[in-house]
């Protein structure tokens, strides 16, 4: 549980609903990552798979919020056997996100995705976390064998047409960020990404990743100090939320937290949000880490 | 009614007259800019003497606030180190290339124009109407969202700028939303043409225009996007003079972005050749 100062923490309404997310196949995952901030595994049913029916409807429900576009995460998301037709019919309604770990994609799957986006006038992104340029700084954190597996899958996104984007968590010092940063680009043009869109993100302190590691001191914490003249845009929570099988939430980040649970329905959690965790702070730290437009491509090149 | 629209002109003063003289030979009744005078071109001062001459009314792009105010940057809102990088140069060689009586001209615009044209409201913003440098892509704007800008800041049809691609999309009751494009740089499509946009309304309107609904009136509305041919090779030339980079030399003879790829979505970016 993440300690909190809810004396000191600072409120944030939600501005409006840009971004929507499905927890779609909730904390169930082919992979156990050490780092994984909701500790996803195979064995970690907390949060289940949302269904077909539950997705469109609140695809339905959005529209009158005027979403600008929609994410898809879990877990694993393409454990969910009924994604893809989620995905086809959220991109009737605006562009789809898909973050995924790249192990399990296959190329049929692949082509039929393509192909509904090419019908469409929506994008369909593909996010595909991989540590690092190689199995010896990604299988530690990821598991054996998973660059491997990782890397095959974003040769199948580039050879059905995609432009995948890599996310990779940072597990180094930011001194070795440009070099990361190259030989990743060189092996992923070895393995026919010849575009490669690769983005850092920081490590967020919760789930499996305090037994990595550490967890969050108390001083990592937004103050309302800290709030004076801050540009609220680079919070996921003053323009997002997430759909998970126990309810809507706050963030894609905070859904194990009692407090992140915002409501039943989206018409019942627009309400404000106390920023009282330790990965209020980092969001705050690096802008809005979930969402592609502020997506750095370092960290170190975080405006705060 | 029959309005030109003109996007960024990132200090491109030849295509700025070449689409001055295209909208003057159409008769338009109106001329305006969306914002970003500056950036990527050579001799910042060379574009106000044609928006004066011309009565061309300015909304403040974050390029223009950024020169006007001389802040450390452009707040393009790039976020990948490549293209902050080259938008530095340009960002520099700007400010130090605007004189003070333009920048306390560009320090002086309004962030948006609202016009009443044949009972439509319409909207010039830079980038939305709520954010400066917001990007509004075609393949990552949902319709929903569109139509919430339009109630929300209560018009009929928004005009944007800032993300360099021209698009627009009908909205529901015919409502609309048009992004002009950028007379700055080619749009990435190999071609060395930029882009000029024309909004006409009313009797000005095709015969077989859709119908924007307003309070209790229908009024037709047609948006033609203009390509705009300038002398290229001239501003290629008056770069390297200027010691701007061989990527933005590259860019304006070939017609294809090398820089600022990294906010492209990836359908957009796919049109493109890097």
């Amino acid at each position: 549980m993440t300690m909190s100062m809810n004396m000191e923490s600072p409120s944030i309404e939600l501005r409006a609903l840009d971004e929507l997310w499905f927890q779609v196949a909730g904390t169930v995952c082919n992979l156990t990552c050490h780092h994984c901030f909701i500790s996803c595994s195979p064995q970690n049913y907390s949060f289940e798979f949302l269904s077909y029916e539950e997705v469109e409807q609140a695809l339905l429900d959005s529209v009158e919020h005027g979403v600008r576009e929609y994410y898809f995460t879990g877990g694993e998301p393409f454990l969910n056997k009924d994604l893809r037709r989620m995905l086809i019919r959220s991109l009737e309604f605006g562009p789809v996100t898909v973050l995924t770990n790249g192990t399990v994609l296959k190329s049929e799957w692949l082509q039929e995705l393509y192909e509904a986006e090419q019908r469409g006038r929506y994008s369909l992104e593909f996010r595909v976390s991989i540590d690092g340029p190689s199995p010896e700084i990604n299988d530690p954190v990821r598991g054996t064998g998973t660059f491997a597996k990782a890397i095959d899958g974003v040769s199948l996104l580039c050879e059905a047409g995609f432009l995948p984007i890599i996310t990779m968590t940072q597990t180094w010092d930011d001194s070795q960020s440009l070099q990361i940063l190259d030989e990743f680009r060189t092996v992923l043009r070895q393995h026919g990404c010849d575009r490669p869109r690769l983005k850092i993100l920081p490590r967020l302190k919760i789930g499996a990743e305090v037994d990595r590691t550490e967890g969050y001191q108390l001083t990592e914490r937004i103050t309302p100090e800290m709030m004076q003249d801050f540009d609220r845009d680079q919070l996921l929570c003053h323009h997002s939320r997430i759909v998970t099988s126990r309810g809507v939430c706050v963030c894609p980040i905070l859904i194990e937290s009692p407090d992140a649970r915002m409501g039943d329905t989206l018409n019942e959690s627009m309400g404000p949000f106390q920023m009282q965790h330790g990965a209020c702070y980092t969001c705050y730290q690096y802008g809005a880490i979930c969402s592609n437009s502020t997506l750095q491509t370092a960290t170190s090149q975080a405006t705060k | 009614m029959k309005l030109v629209l003109f996007g960024g002109l990132y200090s491109n003063y030849l295509a700025l007259e070449a689409a001055i003289s295209d909208a003057t030979a159409r008769g338009v009744d109106a001329m305006y800019c969306l914002g970003d005078l500056g950036a990527f071109g050579p001799h910042p001062d060379r574009v106000f003497p044609l928006l004066h001459d011309c009565d061309v009314a300015c909304v403040q792009g974050n390029y223009d606030d950024s020169i006007g105010n001389e802040l450390d940057d452009c707040q393009c809102g790039y976020t990948d180190p490549r293209d902050n990088y080259f938008a530095q140069i340009s960002y520099d060689y700007t400010l130090k290339n605007t004189s003070d009586e333009n920048k306390v001209w560009l320090r002086n615009l309004p962030k948006e124009i609202r016009l009443h044209v044949d009972g439509l409201k319409v909207l010039l913003c830079h980038g939305s109407p709520r954010k400066t440098n917001e990007f509004l892509w075609e393949s990552t704007t949902s319709t929903g969202f569109l139509k919430r800008l339009c109630m929300e800041h209560d018009a009929d049809v928004i005009v944007g700028t800032h993300s360099g691609i021209h698009w627009q999309r009908a909205l529901p009751d015919g409502k609309r939303y048009v992004n002009v494009g950028v007379l700055g740089r080619p749009e990435n499509d190999g071609q060395t043409s930029v882009w000029s946009t024309i909004l006409r309304t009313g009797a000005d309107a095709d015969p077989n225009a859709a119908m924007c609904h307003t309070g209790n009136a229908v009024v037709p509305i047609s948006v033609d996007f203009i390509p705009i041919e300038y002398d290229h090779l001239r501003l290629a030339n008056e770069m390297r003079q200027q010691s701007l980079p061989d990527e933005f030399i590259d860019t304006v003879l070939n017609g294809w972005w090398t820089t600022c790829l990294e906010i492209l979505p990836s359908r957009e970016r796919r049109a493109g050749r890097y």
